[in-house]
């Protein structure tokens, strides 16, 4: 999808103009009752336009004026949602022609057989060969491909896909490399994984989310203070000995009422969703983008996020009387077989260190046995010499039976390093003990300062582990997490989760393996991996196409970006009305009492031009808020105490300066341009 | 100058010093048992719960509790309106005053006493019994005072408790608060004020022969008892017409000074008790905090235009102050000033000096500070609650600022709080802007003015917010016992009360419900300086642009006319 | 329902009992043993008969006495069965009307010069319409009528102010003012 990114911008505009006028249907703008006021405002102008044009001598050009620039707030506020959902319907444009009719081979009474893709349910079991697409989605339930998955995520690299285990699902859409697979489909038509991708991208089944809808509230609310504010405004004025003309009313009541953050609101949503999907997140539900924002516990697993992938030696400690050279030599002849990450980093290990060379084992005659849960050891057998490696107790047992025994010094290493969280693996060679190799697992960079930020952020981190707790509490330590789930089984993070949910707080976390799933399903917001199976995929509520666990920290950062967009226009768009009110209210009392001139502190030129001008104002600020819109309040990982300072700088009183001086430039503008008289 | 400036503060420190005790002592009364003192009281209250047959310790949903107020508020003013009607009937009558006259009249009456408002569109001396004045007035005093508070004791309930939906039994915060608190003040106040010439007799009025030789019929009753509640309760119906400015209700400056503290002690009690039960005093400093920042905000603009006065009056070679027009000698202008401040501060409406004889921007202080709600200190019990409408909407509108689902007290409002909390600024705000409007084009509403221009509008918009915001003073030049004046601010009364107190029952039965999250970093601190300064910012925003056309064609532009000399 | 509307009437009844009954009366009976005086109103008797309230102030026109302030207070004023402020707003024209004509009045009444300052308290109605006081310096400017009209002097007059005249409670609270009815029954001890 990254690649299609740019070059797309024009397009969009020119559809969304389209679309600002497509938007004028009653049946959209009744969806945002804010801005449904604005539209009742301009089509009743119009008429009172039109009607005096027809029967009245008098000037129409006030109402026609402002008439125009109601239906321009409607249009620039139709036109911002139009162009957040841009984005959306050209990615989905894509997924579309990805989507196009595939064949498949379905297994019908032990036979092969053709059929058109859109034919298949659920249960289906299919065979995908190389080179063909994958008809739908699926779980591998034979055998092993690798698959090109770019349609869906944008990575061009193939993957391995395999049946059992945690790669083992696939998705429609994605095309087999090589080799071939049996697959059984998880999804019926439509309910398929692109499918479902293709409709959040173009939020066709976009709902208002929690936190907008208590907006909402807030802003009809709002709107209708002010509807009765300014509609008491005549019979207020009629006591007063005056009457005022219903367009000046209309005016006053689209300056006041919350359009800024009204017209907005929607925008600033599906950006949010949008600004995800650039980071290859999706997210089935704008109620997990806003839970994020909220998130005080993450839940991040020790291995991928922490830690790099797996131990790695770090150190070669021989026991007494053995030298360092003669231990890695052994260790590198222990490990040439062993393809394990553990195994591989040893061989390195040695030649860094000690400039030992790898060997061919053939040449050696070697015999190499792998690791078993039953033995905890693996290594090679040569004529007359066998050399094992494995756990403390596992070489203990072994050299105890060949007559040997485990040195003190050797049992305290191993003791050392299994208490500074490392994993002791013991080296013999027949019956005597070589050594103690130390794996380590090594802490990402940076991210330990990913983790202040958050705690900065008042986010805590817990580490999961499959550890023990010794081992686990040291990376804690050195990765700087708050806290840590060791010897983690599914309803242990179960478990976790819902403690923390008792407590009042939101966890997020991330997983990708089908144990993954109730704890996924439990979490407030669950991250799937791509790369993980469908049960984990379907119990979460975003899907991570980039498989990157660290990603979490972004979600949450969205999160928290869309609720402060909100709030800092909501901010600003009532601080606002204060300049508003000093534009208008002057201009429409200023007959009857012109001593109330005196609040005309902007010096506006004419009670018509001052109206003029709120009204030019309100309309061209959503214009000028919709990049901020799209882009979202910048977020700094700091302390709420800080970030509401920032934002009620620029917001507030931002919003009380800025229509202040906007206001004045327009009337000045009108006045040149002898608009208004 | 200097020697109100000395007042304003002592008065200040002198009700912080009362009231921060009052807090602990209220939090034990409401939420637990005070040893000493509940040995004294049990015995009293398990009587009357008894007798009226109700199980104190059955907590109540909001539901519930809010049936029960309903009922027992109407079942009050049902007792109001019929005592008033059939006062010739009964005893403690020696003036031998007839029934009150008009159904209406007694209606708005009774609806005024039982929202805690005391409109008074009656004369207290020339109408009202001794028996109505106890039975009827006093009586509703307490309750009505005690229900507010119950109300703000359930709320607080609400935002302390976790995932239940029980915020306490109304019976039992009802007679708690007036046996308990609002009981033995008024007893020692009652005696202050008698001390200092609060009259409390049960005489007919007595005769004199003046000095100069002509007779003055002075009046008398039980004044002192039902002056004291009448302030602590924030409920202000003066016994005598004049109010707190009559000799006989306020006779010195020491009992003004007493009044003014009766009238913030509780309200502010409530607020520190707020702080007290959240675990977290801080959280009510900051409200009181900001209450207070409102506070010093109106007094001064409030004192600065009653002293500069009234420049065609100063014109006419009249000393300094030019503003005595409705104020007493006794009390001068500080006093005056600081008492109108306080009295519409509260819901109180017991008044020292006329409203409507301020200065234009004098009266837009008490005007502006009802329309905001009374949410300074505010009414017994209703301005917390009222103060709690603005710092959910405050939180939320800010706390998205800091990206997070705003959250007070840890617990999220969500669409339902919101909701409801918006019907409670909607229902007042809505009432008063409606129902003036419709005073200031019909005949009805033209015929009760006192004055013209600016300031007869500023009589009607007045009348209606004193009502809606359950305050009771009045610009009193408006003749409101019509039948209009009296039905339409009779409903605006109890549309201000109940369309507050049944929404903010509301969501203190939904955030009871909610789970608590825990502060961190993240958090929007609602204890900090910052918090303080933009509750304010926001209580003035959202009060002054919902109002501020309609301020504009009263005090304000009579600000500027009567600046430039123009009279009506 | 039902049972809680029973209830609801119970403890009205309860309530009003003690609250309305008890509470009142109780405090009537504490206060006609502890303050009698006070809570009598504070009434002053001379040579057994009835003349006023220390704390309701009385009308006063003649040129003997000290005048109070204008009342508003009943159809002529200071009725005390009819407290009231006028209720006269700022840009009141009847308002400004009756200060100017107040102020003509009593600058020819104490012979001032036409552009002599006027107290205000002596233009301006009190918000009860029974204010017993006046401020020292609207009494001072009466002194010397009030001592023509009775034959004293005017030293005499001005110390009968100072003596009569009131202090701020605890030194802050109120303002310095003076008793009109105690200074006029002063002046009649005096001139008797």
């Amino acid at each position: 999808m990254n690649a299609q990114k740019n070059s797309l911008d024009t397009k969009i505009i020119t559809a969304a103009i389209g679309d600002s006028f497509k938007k004028l249907h009653p049946a959209v703008q009744i969806k945002s009752p804010v801005m449904f006021i604005v539209y009742i405002g301009a089509i009743l102008t119009t008429y009172i336009a039109i009607r005096e044009a027809i029967s009245s001598t008098q000037s129409i050009f006030l109402v026609s004026q402002i008439s125009v620039w109601l239906w321009f707030t409607v249009l620039f506020a139709n036109f911002a949602e139009a162009i957040a959902e841009g984005r959306g319907k050209a990615q989905a444009q894509s997924l579309r022609t990805t989507r196009s009719h595939t064949q498949a081979k379905k297994l019908v009474n032990e036979a092969w057989q053709l059929v058109d893709g859109d034919t298949l349910r659920k249960g289906d079991v299919l065979l995908v060969e190389a080179g063909s697409l994958i008809p739908s989605d699926g779980e591998i339930i034979e055998g092993m491909a690798t698959v090109d998955e770019s349609a869906v995520t944008g990575e061009s690299a193939p993957v391995i896909r395999e049946s059992g285990g945690d790669k083992s699902s696939v998705t429609g859409g994605t095309r087999v490399l090589s080799d071939w697979i049996k697959v059984k489909v998880t999804a019926n038509p439509g309910e398929t994984f692109l499918d479902r991708m293709i409709s959040l991208v173009e939020g066709a089944k976009r709902q208002k989310t929690p936190n907008e809808i208590a907006l909402t509230i807030l802003l009809v609310s709002l709107s209708i203070i002010f509807l009765v504010a300014v509609v008491t405004i005549e019979p207020f004025a009629i006591y007063s000995g005056t009457t005022i003309p219903v367009t000046m009313l209309m005016a006053l009541l689209v300056c006041l009422i919350p359009t800024t953050i009204g017209g907005l609101l929607s925008s600033i949503g599906i950006a949010g969703m949008d600004r995800l999907l650039k980071r290859n997140v999706l997210a089935m539900s704008g109620r997990a983008v806003e839970a994020a924002g909220d998130v005080n516990v993450l839940l991040l697993d020790k291995t991928g996020t922490i830690t790099l992938g797996n131990r790695m030696a770090t150190e070669f400690i021989p026991a007494v009387g053995v030298s360092e050279e003669e231990m890695a030599d052994i260790a590198q002849l222990s490990s040439l077989a062993d393809e394990t990450p553990e195994g591989r980093s040893v061989v390195v290990l040695a030649k860094e260190r000690y400039g030992l060379r790898e060997r061919d084992l053939n040449a050696l005659h070697a015999e190499f046995v792998p690791f078993t849960a039953q033995t905890r050891m693996s290594g090679v057998n040569m004529e007359n010499l066998q050399i094992r490696k494995g756990s403390v107790d596992a070489i203990e047992k072994y050299t105890k039976e060949k007559g040997g025994s485990l040195p003190a010094d050797v049992r305290q290493a191993s003791e050392r390093i299994a208490k500074s969280g490392g994993t002791p693996l013991v080296v013999a060679k027949g019956e005597k003990v070589l050594g103690t190799i130390h794996l380590k697992d090594i802490v990402k960079g940076g991210i330990k300062e990913r983790f202040r930020e958050l705690r900065q952020m008042g986010i805590k981190t817990v580490m999961i582990t499959g550890d023990n707790p010794l081992t686990a509490a040291a990376i804690a330590a050195e990765a700087g997490v708050d806290d840590f789930l060791a010897e983690a089984t599914p309803e242990a993070k179960l478990k976790m989760i819902r403690d923390y949910q008792e407590r009042g707080m939101l966890v997020a976390m991330t997983g990708d393996g089908t144990n993954d799933a109730p704890a996924l399903a439990q979490a407030d917001v669950g991250v799937a991996m791509n790369s993980g199976t469908q049960a984990a995929k379907e119990a979460g509520n975003m899907v991570d196409l980039d498989s990157n666990p660290t990603k979490l920290i972004e979600i949450v950062e969205i999160g928290k970006q869309l609720l402060m967009t909100r709030g800092s226009l909501t901010t600003f768009s009532i601080a606002n009305d204060v300049a508003k009110y000093f534009a208008i209210i002057p201009a429409m009392f200023v007959s009857t009492y012109p001593a109330l001139g005196v609040f005309n502190i902007m010096q506006l030129a004419t009670p018509d031009s001052a109206i003029l001008s709120a009204v030019i104002f309100n309309a061209l600020i959503i214009i000028g808020l919709i990049p901020l819109a799209l882009k979202g309040v910048k977020y700094k990982p700091v302390g709420a105490a800080t970030i509401l300072r920032q934002n009620l700088f620029i917001y507030g009183l931002g919003g009380l300066v800025v229509p202040f001086i906007g206001i004045k430039i327009i009337d000045m503008i009108l006045v040149a341009l002898n608009i208004v008289g | 100058m200097f020697n109100d400036i000395f007042l304003f503060v002592t008065f200040i420190a002198v009700l912080i010093a009362m009231a921060f005790p009052l807090g602990n002592y209220m939090a034990k009364v409401f939420y637990g048992e005070n040893e000493k003192l509940g040995k004294l009281f049990l015995p009293i209250e398990k009587l009357i719960y008894r007798f009226a047959g109700v199980n104190e310790n059955k907590e109540m949903n909001w539901r519930q509790y809010a049936v029960a107020l309903i009922l027992f508020n109407v079942l009050g003013t049902v007792l109001v309106f019929i005592v008033q009607l059939t006062q010739q009937l009964l005893p403690f009558n020696p003036q031998n005053f007839e029934s009150v006259g008009t159904w209406y009249l007694a209606l708005n009456t009774a609806i005024s006493f039982m929202t805690n408002t005391n409109w008074q569109a009656y004369s207290g001396e020339s109408s009202l019994s001794y028996f109505t004045q106890m039975i009827g007035l006093t009586v509703q005093n307490f309750l009505s005072a005690a229900t507010g508070c119950a109300v703000a004791v359930a709320f607080i309930r609400g935002l302390t408790r976790k995932t239940t939906n029980l915020i306490g039994n109304f019976w039992h915060d009802l007679v708690r608060c007036t046996v308990r608190i609002l009981l033995p003040i008024s007893i020692l106040l009652t005696i202050v004020f008698v001390q200092q010439g609060v009259v409390q007799n049960l005489d007919a009025y007595q005769t004199v022969q003046t000095a100069q030789g002509t007779e003055q019929t002075i009046a008398m009753g039980p004044v002192a008892s039902q002056e004291a509640i009448k302030m602590l309760g924030t409920n202000g119906g003066g016994f005598f017409n004049a109010n707190s400015a009559h000799p006989f209700e306020n006779p010195t400056p020491l009992t003004n000074f007493v009044q003014m503290l009766a009238i913030f002690v509780v309200p502010l009690g409530l607020v520190f008790m707020f702080g007290i039960m959240t675990e977290n005093k801080k959280q009510g400093f900051a409200i009181a905090g900001a209450m207070i920042i409102l506070f010093v905000m109106m007094l001064g603009i409030n004192y600065y235009s009653e002293l500069n006065g009234n420049p065609m009056i100063a014109q006419m070679n009249i000393g300094e102050p030019t503003s005595m027009e409705g104020k007493e000698v006794r009390f001068g202008l500080g006093a005056s000033s600081l008492f109108t401040t306080v009295t519409t501060a509260a819901s109180c409406g017991a008044v020292n000096n006329m409203h409507d004889s301020l200065t234009p921007l004098g009266g837009f202080v008490p005007l502006l500070q009802m329309m905001l709600g009374e949410i300074v200190f505010g009414g017994a019990g209703a301005g917390f609650y009222g103060m709690m409408v603005y710092v959910m909407i405050t939180v939320f509108i800010v706390g998205l600022m800091v990206g997070r689902t705003p959250e007070y007290l840890g617990k999220k409002i969500e669409a339902r709080e919101m909701k409801w909390v918006m019907i409670a600024l909607l229902i007042p705000s809505v009432t008063i802007l409606l129902f003036s409007a419709i005073a200031s084009v019909v005949d009805a509403g033209l015929a009760g003015l006192n004055n013209d221009g600016p300031h007869g509008l500023s009589e009607i918009l007045y009348g209606f917010t004193s009502a809606a915001a359950n305050n009771g003073s009045a610009f009193a030049g408006l003749t409101a016992n019509t039948v209009f004046y009296d039905l339409m601010l009779g409903i605006a009364m109890l549309l201000g009360r109940f369309g507050v107190i049944i929404p903010m029952l509301a969501v203190a039965g939904s955030m009871a419900e909610k789970k608590t999250a825990p502060i961190s970093l993240g958090t929007f601190e609602t204890t900090s300086i910052t918090f303080m300064v933009l509750l304010v910012g926001i209580i003035l925003i959202v009060g002054a642009l919902t109002f501020l056309p309609a301020l504009s064609l009263g005090p304000i532009v009579e600000h500027v006319l009567m600046l430039q000399g123009i009279t009506f | 329902m039902l049972k809680e509307v029973n209830s609801a009437i119970r403890m009205l009844i309860l309530m009003t009992v003690v609250l309305g009954v008890i509470y009142p009366l109780g405090m009537t009976g504490v206060a006609q043993v502890i303050f009698p005086e006070q809570a009598n109103g504070s009434l002053i008797y001379k040579q057994g008969s009835l003349v006023g309230s220390k704390l309701i102030g009385q009308n006063f026109s003649s040129e003997g006495y000290f005048h109070g302030r204008p009342s508003a207070a009943g159809d002529d004023g200071y009725d005390a069965a009819s407290s009231a402020g006028s209720n006269l707003g700022p840009t009141s024209k009847k308002l400004l009307s009756s200060i100017a004509e107040r102020s003509e009045q009593i600058r020819l009444e104490n012979g001032l010069a036409e552009n002599a300052i006027v107290p205000s308290d002596l233009v301006t109605a009190s918000g009860s319409g029974l204010d017993p006081h006046i401020t020292v310096a609207a009494a001072q400017i009466q002194a010397q009528r009030v001592a023509k009209a009775r034959n004293l002097t005017e030293a005499q007059t001005l110390a009968l102010i100072e003596k009569n005249t009131e202090n701020p409670q605890i030194g802050f609270l109120g303002e310095k003012r003076v008793n009109v009815l105690s200074l006029n029954l002063a002046l009649d001890e005096v001139t008797k």
